[in-house]
């Protein structure tokens, strides 16, 4: 397969030549798929099948191999995510502190479910377990930042800080 | 050398880096410097100091003050008062749950009190991102020593003799595991560092690697000295964004002083380490599927043997210990064997960090010696339970452990009193439950993270915890029959046989202890139809209680199935049929009428 996209028109570099950049770093480096991929959803937010099978032919490995990883590690998704990734820890701590209740919310007030974006692709609602800051419990991640101690009220508060964050 | 009057420590864990501890640390620096104290006064950025629930927290030494919950508004007072007058700011020093008087210095809070701090000796005592703090506690002095006074055979024996065993969960002998790996031919030999830390609920490691992140590399060398390996690889989970960074720091430093890569300490001997980041597999935690998740597959756990000593990463001999084991072996080559020996129980040496949360006023990070009771451990440094609820259980060993009882609060802590009475002692996740959790409820719990995690390789563990899970969740919603208890046992015990990994194998754990120490609780659950605790949805009916209702009709208006009923100033009723127990009445009602039960 030959490079397909059409992004390179100007002298930005089109998402294949990242996943080069990326490849050429691993280079001859055994166990570079899942670096690869990670890196490569860092840059593109996530991991579409033309990239698998471009990784795949890259690392010279079986698209059915990138397929089999991707689908096995949560962290790797197939589908675009929101600007805002909000993920609420259903780890043990925070689970005995009411973690579910305000899950419960968020779906409530973004009417969409668990693993679901809005329409507007503004939010996507993920649970997770445990971000390692238990002492905070409840708590959430949206996107990189962490919010603790947290109550079902705070859930408005919270969608409303982002939505105006356009 | 510049000479400073005094520290201040401010706490860049990922607790109070949540609670904007990087906002106080950057006005402490801004006020410092335009009030020309920045000469004399240093801010040091600290990994966790296990108090992250009073996050952000802040020490000033040599006094040793300790400050808690530190906003940036908070900054002028420290400095105008602590810093200009010599005065502490009172309203910001430890408050004892049950004491009037607030508490000076860091010693003499009850919180670290009973502690004794081996593996998080520094942690919250030295910045982390610079080598040279590590260096001045002694830091690369038992790689130094190994590397020109031991051969590899006499560090292996000195591990053995501390009677060190793995802190991830296990508790193998962590000697004996390298005495294997030596003894393995290969041209090539690895040590891996599992910083998976799958256990939800539990952040020892976590902090280990923000605080502390060179005794993990300094002891990794040392590891790849005694059995022969030159290479090292850290499996680091992807969630821990701010430990993978101080990982990175560390090891860039360490190469640069040649403490890591081409014959250091001029000995001949070579030894590097690389990141590896998991992607959020929880099953990659256990030994095999770790390895296999290095070498860039699906991480399924694979039989054993062979062990991974004898063929691991890549098929060649490797040893995988977790990173508060390896935390354990810079000071032991320090302070020797009979140091470490002498703290503890009978089987189990030195000390453990458990992660204190759930229903608890002191939640954090804490490191007692083997053998401490779960009494003082929850009473004495947790400060007990909120709100003056009853103790109900504590939970230890994540999803393979189990519940303990108040029955059993004064057991000493190590890995064998823990497994003799259904628990494990896991990797460190202690979380105390309340009158208010329901105890089928947390079975139900842990089996869905089984469920949800389990590879699928092998049926037992992928159709078997899908079935236990269906009973309980029947259970919860008072659908389950007397034979479901029979049925959970028949399971749990082929679950646990016929497993291949360690997940199956002690994926039925919770459901067991919970079965043996809290069957009452299943029994109401499936006789009466109630959930004693309140918790199982399905089983609670909301009520209003005619003689406290005052007929004010908030409830009513709040109630989103138009469910409730009733005259003004008269008392209102709730249609269960109509009722779909969202709560807002209960919320509501400002004469606390409405009950559930
Ligand atoms: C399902 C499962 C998950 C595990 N997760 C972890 C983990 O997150 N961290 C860890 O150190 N050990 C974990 N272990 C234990 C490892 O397999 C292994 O025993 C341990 O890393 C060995 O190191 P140690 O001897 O120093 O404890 C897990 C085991 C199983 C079966
Ligand atoms: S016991 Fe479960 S997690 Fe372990 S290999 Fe079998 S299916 Fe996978
Ligand atoms: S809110 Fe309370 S007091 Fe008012 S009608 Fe409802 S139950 Fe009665
Ligand atoms: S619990 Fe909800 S649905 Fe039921 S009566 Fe109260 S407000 Fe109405
Ligand atoms: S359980 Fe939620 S942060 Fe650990
Ligand atoms: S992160 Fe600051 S005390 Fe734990």
């Amino acid at each position: 397969m030959s490079c397909q996209c059409q992004c390179n028109a100007g002298n930005e570099p089109g998402i294949y030549t990242i996943i080069d950049q990326i490849v050429e770093k691993y280079k001859g480096q055994a166990g570079s798929l899942i670096p690869v991929l990670h890196q490569t959803q860092q840059a593109l937010g996530y991991l579409p099948e033309n990239v698998q099978a471009y990784i795949a032919e890259k690392l010279g490995i079986p698209l059915s191999e990138v397929y089999g990883v991707v689908s096995f590690y949560t962290l790797f998704s197939t589908v675009p995510k929101g600007k805002y990734k909000i993920s609420v820890c259903l780890g043990t701590a925070c689970y005995v502190k009411g973690a579910g209740d305000i899950l419960a919310e968020f779906e409530k007030q973004l009417k969409i479910k668990v693993g679901e974006t809005t329409e507007d692709g503004m939010f996507t609602l993920e649970a997770c377990r445990c971000l390692g800051a238990c002492g905070l419990a409840p708590v959430l991640t949206v996107n990189d930042n962490v919010h603790g101690r947290l109550t079902a009220q705070d859930v408005a508060d919270i969608v409303k800080k982002y939505a105006e964050d356009k | 050398m510049e000479f400073y009057r005094s520290h201040v420590l401010v706490c860049a864990g990922t607790g109070c880096t949540s609670s904007d501890s990087q906002l106080v640390r950057r006005e402490l620096l801004k006020q410092l410097a335009e009030k020309g104290l920045d000469k004399e006064i240093k801010v040091v950025e600290t990994g966790c100091f296990g108090f992250c629930n009073l996050g952000p927290i802040m020490v000033v030494y040599p006094e040793g003050t300790f400050y808690c919950q530190v906003k940036p508004q908070d900054v002028n007072e420290i400095v105008e008062e602590h810093f200009i007058k010599g005065r502490p700011v009172q309203r910001l020093l430890y408050h004892e749950p049950d004491k009037e008087t607030r508490t000076l210095e860091f010693d003499n809070i009850e919180f670290f009190r009973h502690q004794k701090r081996v593996a998080l000796a520094n942690c919250g005592h030295i910045n982390p991102e610079v080598i040279e703090e590590y260096i001045a506690r002694d830091g690369y002095f038992a790689l130094a020593r190994v590397l020109h006074e031991m051969t590899p055979q006499e560090v292996i024996d000195v591990i053995k003799k501390s009677g060190l065993r793995g802190r991830g969960g296990g508790g193998f002998p962590t000697g004996v595991k390298w005495e294997f790996a030596s003894k393995s031919q290969g041209d090539q030999k690895y040590v891996v560092c599992n910083a998976d830390e799958g256990d939800p609920g539990a952040f020892m490691d976590r902090s280990v690697l923000e605080g502390d992140p060179h005794a993990v590399l300094e002891a990794m060398a040392i590891a790849g000295y005694a059995i022969g390996a030159n290479q090292g690889y850290i499996y680091v989970r992807a969630e821990y964004p701010i430990a993978v960074e101080r990982l990175q720091t560390a090891i860039k430093q360490a190469r640069e002083l040649g403490l890591l890569g081409k014959n250091i300490f001029s000995k001949g001997f070579d030894f590097d380490i690389d990141i590896r980041l998991g992607a959020g597999a929880f099953v990659c935690g256990e030994e095999t599927a770790l390895l296999t998740s290095i070498e860039g597959r699906r991480g399924e756990p694979r039989p054993r043997p062979p062990f991974p000593a004898v063929a691991g990463l890549w098929g060649k001999p490797t040893i995988i210990n977790n990173v508060e084991t390896f935390a354990n072996v810079p000071p032991i080559i320090r302070n020797g064997w009979e140091w470490f020996a002498s703290m503890g129980t009978e089987k189990s040496k030195g000390t453990k960090v458990f992660a204190l949360a759930g229903k608890i006023n002191n939640t954090g990070l804490i490191e007692v010696p083997m053998g401490t009771t779960l009494r003082t451990i929850i009473y004495d440094i947790g400060g007990g339970i909120p709100k003056g609820k009853k103790f109900k259980a504590a939970q230890t060993g994540g999803p393979s452990g189990g519940c303990i009882p108040a029955e059993l609060l004064d057991i000493e802590i190590d890995y064998d009193n823990l497994t003799a009475i259904g628990s494990m002692m896991g990797s460190g996740g202690l979380i105390v439950m309340d009158e208010d959790n329901c105890m089928v409820d947390i079975a139900r719990f842990f089996l869905e993270f089984t469920q949800d995690e389990s590879c699928g390789k092998c049926p037992p563990c992928r159709i078997g915890t899908k079935r236990m899970l269906e009973i309980l969740t029947r259970i919860t919603e008072g659908k389950g029959t007397p034979e479901d208890l029979t049925n959970l046992e028949t399971l749990a015990k082929t679950i646990k046989n016929a497993s291949l990994c360690g997940l199956g194998q002690t994926a039925p754990n919770p459901v067991l202890s919970t079965l043996r120490y809290f069957r009452h609780e299943y029994e109401a659950h499936i006789y009466d139809k109630k959930c004693p605790a309140g918790v199982c949805q399905a089983l609670l009916t909301y009520k209003i209680l005619a003689e406290k209702c005052r007929g004010c009709g908030l409830c009513a208006r709040n109630c989103p199935t138009n469910a409730i009923s009733g005259k003004v100033k008269e008392p209102y009723v709730i249609d269960v049929e109509k009722c779909i127990k969202c709560g807002a009445c209960l919320e509501k009602c400002k004469f606390a009428a409405v009950i559930k039960e």
